[in-house]
């Protein structure tokens, strides 16, 4: 094992379509050797500590088709992958009907980052385990063993739930918001296009223990669409993080409740950071529904959405943190 | 006294050109022919490196060279633990081993790739406690795990019912390395009414300062022109010659402006990486440039000792601490440390002056991040450990903890520390009732604990100190013909703008106009004298006196110059819009420019030709004889002074502490400065309101994370080490000072760089604690998730008192 200082970026082929169709032939020929660059937030550390080696780089922000805000027919909204978080924060329509999604986009890591950090690449980013991307052999990285996952192992910010060898969390702080907020991720290739729930898009390591969303070789994130049956509902987005700039989520949670005449109709709850995946709380939405908000109703529910939980060494405090964000979330 | 300069803000020189970008660091220089070194560094904690093949980068194009250790030391590494320029027996993860030159980085990175090296894997630890443990791991070479000064290394154990006993939280009982008493101790417990006893620990963190230790060198007609980064240029240039082995008068040191010095650039010993470049341009004969990464910067770069301690005070009736008594274990990482714990327990010593007070202090080596200096070495870890303590004192003595701070406040007259050192000047009461007043603290208690929520509010208010002063330096200060004053001044810019501030000392003596100035600094063949390190918060106490000095000795010859040419007697004269004028007749005198090409005529003493002040450091006797007959000189030895000039501070703070998610808000924050004189009021506010966001880290944030399993470091960039943010602090700090001149300062200053991340951090670790019905974390930092398992009553299976791990 040779260590490098690292901090320089290795020789790489850089490809920059200016259309989708241009960028998508590259991603084909390209397959897993073609890395798919937008704000490059998830991408120079990867290449300058050289653990991850991709022959090329296939810049997408030039693409105009996968960017911007447009209204739905349904009352719904469709956004463009190669969005930054900023412009999502900053709309109207986004924060008129889904200030949800709003509000989680403007506490995604410091104006700097979301100036040229995307939707997508928020959405697609890879998890933050600090063995995995310090260039460990992890079973993440390939390897047959999880540091993170160990008697000794330095782990406060890994998973509570769907564990399978890997104990990664998924560290996005739209994707809880889209699960919650019932959106389609539409994900092209050559070969044509598909819409996945954005429930089914995250994968954990059961699954898959290399890839984080079913994205396959040469397929492209280009829109998420968010249906309107959820616009205008009562929101509740919360993150807690060790600093209020730049970290990423300890706990975060995105809520989406209707309610009619005290009454919540539906819900929908997701949290961040507690799982390889967003984890949403079913049980916790079918016990809020038929109820009117209440301390005692918080209270109830909180303690349903950790059932199952299986804390590490240092992350006990995530039950009793999610439990609470869930009361907060209940009590609007 | 009414000031020309002294008390009055002004816009240091190097202003607009941080503003703008111009200024200059290390990594900002280029020279022709000019190629970039890239290091190896060592990919485990303890290891040896028993074989290097560089054959194929060495065949590789545009590869020039590499260095290496047996290259740098032919005659074998030094026997011990410090920081090496290369070394072959790496005592913590990125440690250099090697360095190699090429055409760009990128080329020197790829053929970093292609060398071999068979590394021999030696055991590590992590845990100061592990390696005291019988059997434990040792971090040192030679299987040593501790370094005791002037006597080598040393292997320290303690048996395994010790170390449980210690880390349930009863007193070590093993002998100590270093102890220091002073007063009964048991007597003064005998007499306390409330005593609390417990273990605690602080975390170690690195440095981060914002410029990394880069440098760029080259030779030239046997000179070494070496750009680098330090915080004052004479005292670490006078060392860097000797690492580099070069001839002090053939070093040319460059370093326009510093991006944070925090106590590991004040002397070459520190960054002997800077060697690197120098020593590769030598063997290359081209200009090398060695731009240090984020990375290599958080091991190059040191950090502050983590300590593993057990403290017991006793308050009497009254309210006067009675005793202290201190036990601390301190983590000295992979190339030893400094002294932290000795500080922490002179802190206490100082701040509350109790009758007795007992120091035991065991320092052990781990396998991480090199220990040092980083301000408030010491002081500022025991400050947030102790002021919550203080807090529960003064609850259960019935006193209010303004009160119970005041009672036991230092002040003139009195002494601290185990050498019993009277203070040169120290108005602690002054600073608490000034800071008490102006944060409105009695007023606000009724908030105390108040419930908004989930939200409850918290008061802390703390203490910082550090010693501010020293003495035994040289000034220079030249004028040419045109009778403008050049101050030669060897402090570095390091933002602090003491380099400018002191200088004002020498305009203020010859009532000098600042826009007849020059400060020459920048590099030392600007022939600079030699001066304190800028380090330990010393350099406006230190170089006012060396600047001041400097300029009475050319005022001194002014007035001789004058009566030699006017008549009378040089007592006869006085100075006045840079002239020399018979204090009887101002129509009789002389201009400076006049004097100053009189100066030229005479020479001799007047040029810096005869009559030196004894003692001057070899550097400056460089510097002067290189200027003598060059300009009309005032040169300067400033003799040892007496006592202790402390750097005191106060801080207030209001805190709103969410039970839910851990998290607390600064909703108000002030800071006063007790530092003499205020010599440049925007300079200590900015001192005040730095150091406050360093200790909203040491409190709330900042920790080194190692990896047990492997060594490895998960703090090694910003992201990971918790840096506050600009969201984490609040948004106007508030600062004052009281203004009372030292008499051991000509201008009535002392330093104040330290002490306030130290108030800071007791303060806000005291809202903490305040907030959650006085619980003690006896820990700092305290993070959200601490909170939250104490709320919640959660218990993980860490070990007590770990270090470099979340829990310490």
């Amino acid at each position: 094992m040779v260590a490098t200082s690292n901090d320089v970026m290795p020789d790489i082929e850089l490809y920059q379509p200016t259309d989708a169709t241009n960028a998508l032939a590259l991603a084909n020929t390209l397959g897993r050797d073609g890395w798919l660059l937008a704000g490059g937030q998830d991408t120079f550390g990867w290449l300058k500590d050289r653990n991850k080696s991709p022959s090329a780089m296939i810049e997408l922000t030039q693409v105009d088709a996968w960017k911007g805000i447009r209204e739905a027919a349904d009352g719904g909204i469709e956004i463009g992958a190669v969005t930054t978080l900023t412009e999502i924060a900053d709309d109207p329509l986004v924060q008129s009907r889904f200030g949800l999604l709003a509000t989680a986009a403007g506490k995604v890591a410091s104006p700097q980052i979301r100036n040229v950090g995307t939707l997508g690449g928020n959405l697609i980013q890879d998890t933050r385990c600090w063995y995995y991307r310090r260039g460990l052999s992890c079973y993440r990285a390939g390897g047959n063993t999880c540091y993170a996952d160990s008697p000794e192992g330095l782990n406060r910010e890994h998973a509570l739930f769907g564990s399978s060898r890997c104990v990664a969390v998924s560290p996005s702080d739209t994707a809880p918001t889209l699960v919650a907020l019932d959106a389609t991720m539409v994900v092209a290739s050559e070969g044509g296009q598909r819409a996945i729930p954005a429930q089914d898009f995250f994968i954990g390591p059961a699954r898959d223990i290399i890839n984080m969303t079913v994205l396959n070789a040469g397929e492209v994130l280009t829109h998420v669409r968010i249906p309107g049956t959820w616009a205008n509902a009562e929101f509740y987005f919360e993150k807690v993080a060790d600093r209020n700039v730049w970290d990423f989520a300890l706990v975060n949670i995105a809520a989406a409740i209707k309610t009619a005449n005290g009454v919540i109709e539906d819900a929908r709850l997701a949290c961040g950071a507690v799982e390889c995946v967003p984890r949403r709380l079913q049980t916790v939405e079918n016990a809020l529904r038929g109820q009117q908000r209440s301390e005692q109703l918080a209270e109830q529910v909180a303690t349903l959405a950790t059932e199952g939980a299986q804390p590490l060494n240092y992350n006990h405090f995530k039950i009793p943190l999610m439990q609470n964000l869930v009361k907060r979330a209940v009590r609007g | 006294m009414a000031y020309m300069h002294i008390g009055k803000d002004f816009v240091p020189p190097d202003v607009p050109g941080k503003v703008t970008g111009r200024i200059k660091y290390a990594e900002d220089y280029t020279r022709e022919g000019m190629v970039y070194a890239r290091l190896l560094t060592s990919p485990m904690p303890h290891t040896r490196v028993v074989n290097i093949d560089a054959s194929a980068a060495l065949a590789m194009e545009g590869v020039f060279g590499i260095l290496t250790a047996d290259e740098v030391y032919p005659d074998g590494e030094p026997d011990s633990p410090g920081l090496k320029i290369l070394t072959n027996e790496p005592t913590l993860v990125g440690e250099p081993v090697l360095a190699l030159a090429a055409v760009d980085e990128k080329t020197a990175e790829t053929a970093l790739g292609l060398i071999s090296i068979t590394f021999e894997r030696l055991p590590f630890v992590l845990d100061p406690l592990d390696s005291l443990t019988e059997g434990g791991d040792n971090a040192y070479p030679g299987n040593n795990n501790t370094f005791v000064f002037r006597q080598g290394f040393g292997i320290e154990k303690w048996s395994a019912d010790q170390i449980a006993s210690f880390r349930a939280g009863s007193e070590p009982t093993a002998e100590p390395q270093q102890t220091w008493q002073h007063g009964d101790l048991d007597a003064a417990f005998a007499e306390s009414t409330y005593t609390y006893e417990g273990t605690f620990t602080t975390a170690g963190y690195p440095h981060h300062s914002m410029e990394p230790r880069s440098a760029m060198a080259y030779w030239e007609d046997g000179k070494l022109y070496l750009h680098g980064t330090s915080q004052s240029l004479t005292a670490l240039a006078n060392d860097m010659a000797g690492i580099v082995g070069v001839a002090k008068e053939d070093l040319v040191f460059i370093n326009a402006a510093t991006g944070g010095g925090f106590g590991q650039r004040a002397r070459a010993g520190s960054i002997p990486s800077m060697a690197i470049p120098a020593k590769l341009s030598q063997k290359l004969n081209r200009p090398v440039m060695m731009r240090i990464t984020r990375e290599e910067e958080f091991t190059i770069g040191g950090a502050r000792q983590g300590f593993q301690g057990w403290i017991k005070v006793g308050f009497k009736a009254d309210g006067i601490m009675a005793a202290a008594d201190l036990y601390i274990v301190s983590d000295n990482g992979g190339k030893g440390g400094g002294a932290d714990a000795h500080s922490a327990a002179d802190l206490i010593s100082v701040l509350y002056q109790p009758d007795a007070v007992r120091f035991r202090g065991t320092s052990i080596g781990t396998n991480t991040g090199h220990r040092g200096a980083q301000r408030g070495p010491g002081q500022n870890q025991i400050a947030p450990i102790i002021s919550p303590i203080l807090d529960q004192a003064a609850d259960e003595l019935g006193l209010s903890r303004v009160e119970i701070r005041k009672i036991n406040t230092p002040q003139n007259g009195d002494v601290g520390g185990p050498q019993r050192t009277p203070f040169t000047s120290a108005y602690m009461p002054e600073a608490l009732d000034q800071a008490a007043t102006a944060f409105g603290w009695d007023s606000r208690q009724s908030r105390r604990r108040q419930r908004n929520g989930s939200k409850v509010i918290g008061f802390g208010i703390g203490q910082g100190y550090h010693n501010a002063g020293r003495s035994g330096m040289d000034g220079i200060v030249s004028m040419g013909t045109d009778g403008r004053l050049k101050i030669h001044n060897g402090v570095g810019n390091l933002g602090t703008y003491s380099y400018a501030s002191t200088s004002r000392a020498a305009a203020e003596v010859l009532k000098m106009s600042w826009e007849r100035c020059d400060i020459l600094n920048e590099r030392t063949d600007n022939h600079l004298p030699i001066t304190s390190p800028q380090d330990g918060s010393n350099s406006i106490f230190t170089n006012t006196r060396t600047c001041y000095g400097a300029a009475v000795d050319m005022l001194n010859k002014m007035k001789e110059i004058a009566a030699m040419d006017l008549g009378g007697a040089p007592d006869d004269y006085d100075v006045l819009d840079e002239r020399v004028h018979r204090t009887s007749d101002h129509g009789i005198g002389m201009t400076y420019a006049e004097i100053a090409r009189r100066a030229m005529e005479l020479g001799g003493k007047f040029t810096g030709e005869a009559e030196l002040p004894e003692d001057l450091a070899e550097w400056t006797q460089i510097s002067v004889s290189r200027l003598a007959g060059t300009a009309f000189l005032g040169v300067y030895h400033d003799p040892r002074h007496a006592g202790n000039p402390p750097g005191f501070t106060v801080t207030c703070t209001e805190i709103e502490l969410d039970l839910e998610t851990g998290k607390f808000e600064i909703l108000d924050m002030l800071s006063i400065g007790e530092c003499g004189t205020v010599l440049h009021p925007q300079g200590v506010k900015n001192q005040l309101v730095g150091g406050a966001v360093w200790g909203i880290g040491l409190s709330g944030y900042e920790r080194h994370l190692y990896d047990p399993q492997n060594g490895l470091p998960a703090s090694t960039g910003y992201w990971q080490s918790k840096v506050p943010t600009i969201l984490d602090t609040p948004a106007n700090i508030g600062t004052g000072w009281v203004d009372q001149p030292d008499p051991e300062n000509p201008v009535g200053a002392r330093g104040i760089g330290e002490p306030t991340q130290g108030s800071v951090s007791a303060a806000l670790t005291a809202a903490i604690s305040d907030a959650l019905d006085g619980h003690l974390f006896n820990a700092a930092p305290v993070t959200a998730d601490m909170i939250i398992n104490h709320l919640a009553d959660v218990t993980e299976d860490a070990v007590p008192l770990a270090q470099n791990n979340y829990r310490g």
